[in-house]
């Protein structure tokens, strides 16, 4: 047994050789990871395992979803705000596959989930029964790992291992999937006091060698940048980042999910670079002479033409999946392990320097290309305004989170985030729909927290049967819909890559105060400047959730743009 | 294609039901190429092993072997492509023949070390075991006589011990 998998996973409250059924078993080991809130919606198959919810409503809530896909969603916003697991659960064939999204989307973003699902009792897997889909077989390819329990006696490990697996090591979704008669079932087994698995043994500190050499590199750089990445969030290395950062006077970028691991009020922090980036951030990453990739997998969005993304740069490189090293940019110092461990042995090797010339160089263009200035706008409030006065009103306390396409890049831009957990978007799938059901999951994990929901009109849409959630379990969350009755990036990018040939871009879109107020939601509506002030304000203030169906400008553009296939080299900045 | 080469990878994997939906699902996912792909028990109850021949530049099939890794079920991958190993493969060819031709490809089954496990009125079943090259070459020379099946387990591999220096004395 290696101290790695040494972590306690005993699932069982009861005591060894009690006899649990299947349905006990599951929620034994959800109490045992911690877990107190739980997104879901029964059916046939998942029924049992209800029935042992029932007899554990006191420890575990249940949050009744409107459609699988907000339970998935909801559960990646309660797993990114508190660190633990997330658990989402169906029934089986349609409940499962509305969930298939949600699993290819926490594997994109690295977020530990469980999955849930019911399946056919044994005796009819295989025979076309009634909501029966290979579920199993669909999500292979989307899941850190998956399980078909087929014997009652393997679920108290199985259900230990999930949680370790989604936990540990580069967290992700873990489906488990329980025939009917599996919950039903009883079992004296009891889960092992240990997780053993062969196969899986995270890294915990990196190389030693590798370390020295990664302090040498950084050291001999007269223009090193730090990129940090969603790892730092997940290790909990912001203390260590900060520390780096200010030691050695290096500036800091971060990807969409590095957003807020670094304070981005700090002087040494330059914004998120990539497409949507900051111009001055991407601006650096072409000088460079050394790039400190912490916790980042390089995604496309981030890096654009990588041949431009610090041409002739060292690449120092820490992560703690070895498939991301050296899979898009040729590293030459490779560091496998987890961040923090990893940083606190690379800290004491990394020499104070100053490094004014090369910081000069970043705020002169900082200072010349500020790619955050709102412009004038006498006949239409701008979303970015809206973003900037949920930071205003908040005083940047507010945790956001952002929807897909224009609203996550202005709600990314145009707020400053000064810790992890702060911001959630769904970066690396991209699904719309993803802000509003996992707003409920951020807000649930603790409900001290002030909530925002940043969804453009489209993106509510896809999942707006959730406003009945929020209204039925009170979940305090502010919605912000920045409404250009439009699906914003479509005709964005149809202007600027299509010359104007506008196709499925226009929304005729509801009435979204009038509908919210159906829900028996707070619903305001507003075009003007001043009521939107009023709302954000009235909605700050406001005692549960509010719909804020805000029209802002029809065709605003984000802005500083990369065009795709192209690198940092060639930034679109705003014209005005 | 830079160095595009077929790579044999070694891998132990848990014997659970699912494993080789994995393995060939992040295969095709990822776009790797399975020249062949070969699967039994290993010494070890619970455990299968699986030879896959892949295609790809060395950067590709490392990344491969990575992602092989991560799979849970996965216990150990090597890459056995230029270590010492040894790696074979069975092939069975069913050859049509006449009577007067069975000589003639008995003596090049011959030659090949192969073995003739069939013979009907009409054809003939040649057995052939040896490196892929080997049995490749066997097939370029009979290409005379028309050949109505091949059936091939694809290749399996294992590492060679190191022998040790001569004088017999282990090294540290």
């Amino acid at each position: 047994m290696s101290a790695i998998n040494g972590q306690s996973t005993n699932g069982s409250t009861a005591a060894p050789g009690t006899p649990r059924t299947g349905g006990e078993v599951v929620c034994d080991a959800m109490l045992a990871a911690g877990v107190d809130v739980i997104f879901g919606m029964p059916g046939g198959a998942s029924l049992p395992f209800y029935d042992s919810l029932y007899h554990y409503q006191d420890r575990i809530r249940h949050v009744l979803i409107r459609h699988e896909q907000a339970a998935g969603f909801a559960a990646n916003g309660y797993a990114r705000a508190t660190g633990k697991v997330g658990v989402a659960t169906s029934t089986s064939g349609p409940g499962a596959t509305n969930m298939v999204t949600c699993m290819a989307n926490d594997i994109m973003d690295s977020v530990g989930v469980v999955y849930i699902t019911g399946q056919v009792a044994r005796p009819a897997i295989g025979s076309d029964a009634f909501q029966e889909a290979d579920v199993t077989g669909i999500s292979i390819p989307i899941t850190k790992h998956s399980y078909l329990v087929m014997d009652v006696d393997d679920l108290p490990r199985v259900m230990s291992e999930a949680f370790h697996l989604a936990s540990t090591g580069r967290p992700g979704p873990v489906h488990v999937d329980i025939p009917k008669d599996v919950f039903l079932e009883t079992t004296t087994e009891t889960a092992p006091d240990q997780v053993n698995l062969r196969g899986y043994r995270p890294s915990k500190v990196g190389n030693a060698r590798m370390v020295r050499k990664a302090a040498e590199v950084i050291n001999a750089a007269e223009r090193p940048i730090i990129m940090a990445g969603h790892g730092i969030d997940i290790s909990g290395a912001a203390d260590e980042l900060m520390q780096l950062a200010t030691r050695g006077s290096i500036p800091v970028v971060s990807t969409l999910h590095g957003v807020g691991t670094f304070p981005e009020t700090h002087p040494l922090s330059f914004g998120m670079l990539g497409m949507h980036g900051l111009a001055y951030a991407n601006f650096s990453m072409r000088q460079t002479d050394c790039i400190i990739g912490l916790g980042t997998r390089f995604d496309d969005r981030a890096v654009g033409k990588e041949d431009e993304f610090g041409p002739g740069a060292k690449v120092v490189h820490i992560d703690i999946d070895p498939a991301e090293i050296g899979k898009v940019l040729e590293t030459d110092v490779p560091i496998v392990g987890d961040l923090k461990l990893t940083l606190q042995k690379l800290l004491p090797l990394i020499e104070s320097r100053d490094r004014t010339p090369w910081l000069d160089q970043m705020n002169g263009w900082r200072r010349d290309h500020p790619s955050l200035k709102i412009p004038d706008s006498p006949d239409s409030v701008l979303p970015q305004e809206v973003v900037r006065a949920i930071y205003d009103i908040s005083g940047g306390e507010a945790r956001v989170i952002a929807d897909v396409g224009q609203n996550q890049m202005w709600a990314s831009q145009h707020f400053w985030y000064e810790r992890p957990r702060m911001f959630f978007s769904a970066g690396g799938l991209g699904p719309m729909g993803y802000a509003l059901p996992a707003a409920m999951g951020v807000k649930l994990a603790d409900e001290k927290q002030d909530v925002w929901c940043v969804t453009g009109d489209g993106g509510l849409l896809i999942n707006i049967q959730e406003f009945n959630t929020l209204a039925a379990e009170g979940i305090n969350v502010k919605v912000a819909v920045l409404n250009n009755a439009h699906l914003g990036m479509i005709r964005q990018w149809q202007e600027f890559f299509y010359e104007g040939r506008y196709m499925g871009a226009f929304l005729d879109n509801p009435d979204f105060a009038k509908v919210a107020q159906a829900f028996g939601l707070h619903g305001v509506g507003t075009s003007s400047r001043d009521e939107m002030h009023e709302a954000i304000a009235m909605a700050h203030e406001y005692d549960g959730p509010v719909v804020l169906d805000l029209h802002v400008d029809r065709v605003e553009n984000v802005y500083p743009m990369i065009v795709p296939g192209t690198g940092v080299n060639s930034v679109i900045e705003d014209p005005r | 294609m830079n160095g595009t080469e077929t790579h044999t990878l070694v891998a132990t994997v848990a014997d659970h039901p699912g494993v080789l939906t994995r393995v060939a699902s992040l295969f095709r996912r990822r776009g790797f190429n399975i020249a062949s792909l070969a699967v039994g028990h290993s010494e070890e109850p619970g455990y299968s092993r699986m030879t896959i021949a892949v295609e790809g530049s060395a950067e590709e099939v490392k990344q491969c072997e990575k992602q092989l890794y991560k799979l849970v079920e996965v216990v150990s991958v090597r890459n056995l492509t230029g270590a010492p190993a040894v790696t074979r493969e069975l092939a069975m060819i069913k050859v049509r023949v006449t009577s007067n031709e069975r000589p003639g490809l008995a003596e090049i089954t011959d030659i090949f070390r192969g073995e003739i496990v069939d013979v009907s009125k009409t054809s003939m079943i040649v057995q052939m075991t040896g490196a892929q090259s080997k049995i490749d070459r066997f097939l370029d020379v009979i290409t005379e006589y028309p050949i109505e099946e091949i059936s091939r387990t694809g290749v399996i591999a294992i590492a060679r011990d190191d022998v040790g220096p001569r004088n017999g004395r282990a090294r540290g």
